[in-house]
């Protein structure tokens, strides 16, 4: 028997990924009760994610034990959110039940997916995102031995590699779509910040390559090989495992069913829309870290911060944080120029290539399509299990359609769970027919 | 975390390092495959893909309920079963 538990906080903030972790260490002193919610096992978020193959840097450590230390500081993980189930409420849903937490202000610290795009064979098994095999591999997934070609763009793919190799694969081939010049100027401008000149050394890898782009991924089963293009010249590679991971989209959903308005993103993406104090269209609605575009951690502890002393109402604090922030800003725009998406990656579907990974639609179905409103009326398109999470991106970035407006339940939820958007002398009943 | 968690998956008895992931176990399951987790509305094989929680493809039943793989941690004893 379910029912549905009720909870009340100051603050609640979604996402406990660094700008979460953040917001809630910057909001305590205020005496504030604070809930974070989240959707993984631990908090960290995806770059400082535990289990048993992670090695936490000494960052996430250090912010992990500040959210502790706060008695008022609330910590929920495997949490979902489910939708609005009242003005200034939210319906979540973790293993055991659910629960509507009604809150006075709201983070959202989001974050971002990794943007996936459909090239043939990409839906069999042993083909995951590059930042996919990085988490997958420190949840304990066992890559020993294992011959891997990371494929896509962006610093991500040198991180799954480490990652990978950390746990005893052999990385064959790193193959970055962005021109040798522009990864070249990203790598020399690396040392205006500090902290980020270690990652250049990936650059020194023999397995490296620029201008490179994944053709086709070969298997019966699985992975057996993957065929690569450069240098207008095809290479096939025999392997067991082909990470792809083409950047990162910001996650706004939970921000759109809010009505929180949005801003162009790199990519043809959308972000969602904040001021300098991260306080997004909707009053009481702040926003930091890579929901409002991407630009890794420490631009998103900068942020996270900056957007709690607001939610608290420390203005002078939240100020005296603008000049980090600034700093950051540079190093994502510096990041978005190096790897931009070159034109050709829109031409890896072929016309047999699904698109659409829940409900198997291929690209040669959407490209008759007028818009994404044709594609899923007509093809199911986006209508499955990841409610266009996946193909809404890929659709946008191949023909540029707007992604479908999010409605609820963001995420599948339980029948019993949904008894919390009734009434609560309804839930009972709606829960007896279970 | 160090030890091992024993769980079931499909029947059969797997043993993983303790704090893993279901995905893991997958991939630890059904000798040398890559961690199938679904057959997908054409009968395609599906394993762990986005590995964070957004693709769904490791969509699987645990003690009966419908959980991610990639972002629910092994329990000792915890029935885990592919989905159609």
């Amino acid at each position: 028997m379910n029912r549905i538990a009720t909870d009340r906080c100051d603050v609640l903030v979604v996402g406990a990924g660094p700008a979460g972790m953040a917001a809630a260490v910057a909001a305590a002193p205020s005496g504030a009760s604070i809930v974070v919610i989240d959707d993984n096992p631990a908090p960290g978020g995806q770059i400082w994610r535990d289990g048993p193959g992670a090695a936490l840097p000494p960052a996430a450590r250090k912010w992990r034990e500040a959210l502790a230390a706060h008695a008022n500081i609330r910590v929920r993980s495997g949490t979902r959110i489910v939708a609005i189930s009242a003005p200034g409420e939210l319906l979540l849903e973790d293993a055991d039940g659910a629960t509507r937490m009604a809150w006075r202000k709201l983070v959202l610290c989001t974050g971002a997916r990794e943007l996936l795009l459909p090239f043939p064979g990409w839906t069999l098994p042993g083909v995951t995102g590059a930042g996919g095999l990085q988490a997958l591999v420190k949840a304990g997934m066992p890559v020993d031995g294992e011959r891997i070609v990371i494929a896509g763009s962006g610093p991500l793919l040198l991180a799954a590699a480490a990652t990978a190799r950390a746990a005893g694969a052999k990385v064959l081939r790193i193959a970055e779509q962005a021109s040798f010049a522009s990864v070249a100027r990203f790598g020399a401008s690396l040392a205006r910040w500090p902290g980020k000149a270690a990652q250049a050394v990936g650059l020194a890898d023999g397995g490296y390559r620029t201008s490179s782009r994944i053709v086709s991924v070969h298997g019966v089963a699985q992975v057996e090989s993957v065929r690569l293009l450069q240098g207008g010249k095809e290479t096939d590679i025999a392997c067991d495992r082909v990470a792809c991971g083409f950047g990162l989209t910001p996650n706004t959903q939970l921000g759109q069913l809010l009505g929180c308005a949005l801003t162009p993103a790199g990519n043809g993406a959308q972000a969602l829309s904040v001021d300098a104090r991260q306080a997004t269209s909707v009053p009481g609605i702040y926003a930091p870290g890579e929901c409002t575009g991407f630009c890794g951690s420490e631009h998103a502890l900068a942020q996270g911060s900056i957007a709690a002393h607001a939610a608290v109402g420390n203005e002078r604090a939240a100020k005296a944080l603008e000049g980090e922030r600034a700093r950051w800003n540079a190093f994502a725009a510096q990041l978005h120029r190096s790897f931009a998406l070159a034109e050709d990656i829109r031409r890896m579907p072929q016309a047999d290539t699904l698109v659409c990974r829940c409900e198997d639609v291929p690209f040669s179905a959407l490209a008759a399509c007028s818009g994404w409103t044709d594609a899923k009326l007509h093809r199911r398109c986006g209508m499955g299990a990841c409610q266009g999470r996946v193909c809404g991106d890929a659709a946008q970035f191949l023909f540029g359609w707007t992604p479908p407006a999010p409605r609820p339940p963001l995420s599948p939820v339980r029948i019993a769970t949904l008894a919390g958007l009734v009434e609560p002398d309804m839930a009972d009943p709606v829960d007896a027919r279970q | 975390m160090s030890g091992h968690t024993l769980l079931h998956i499909d029947g059969h008895l797997v043993r993983v390092k303790t704090g893993s992931s279901v995905a893991a176990a997958l991939r630890l399951a059904g000798g040398g495959g890559m961690g199938v987790a679904r057959t997908s509305v054409t009968g395609q094989s599906r394993a762990p893909f986005c590995g964070m929680g957004v693709c769904q493809e490791c969509r699987v039943l645990v003690d009966g309920r419908r959980r991610l793989a990639c972002q629910t941690v092994c329990a000792e004893g915890m029935r885990v079963e592919t989905t159609e």
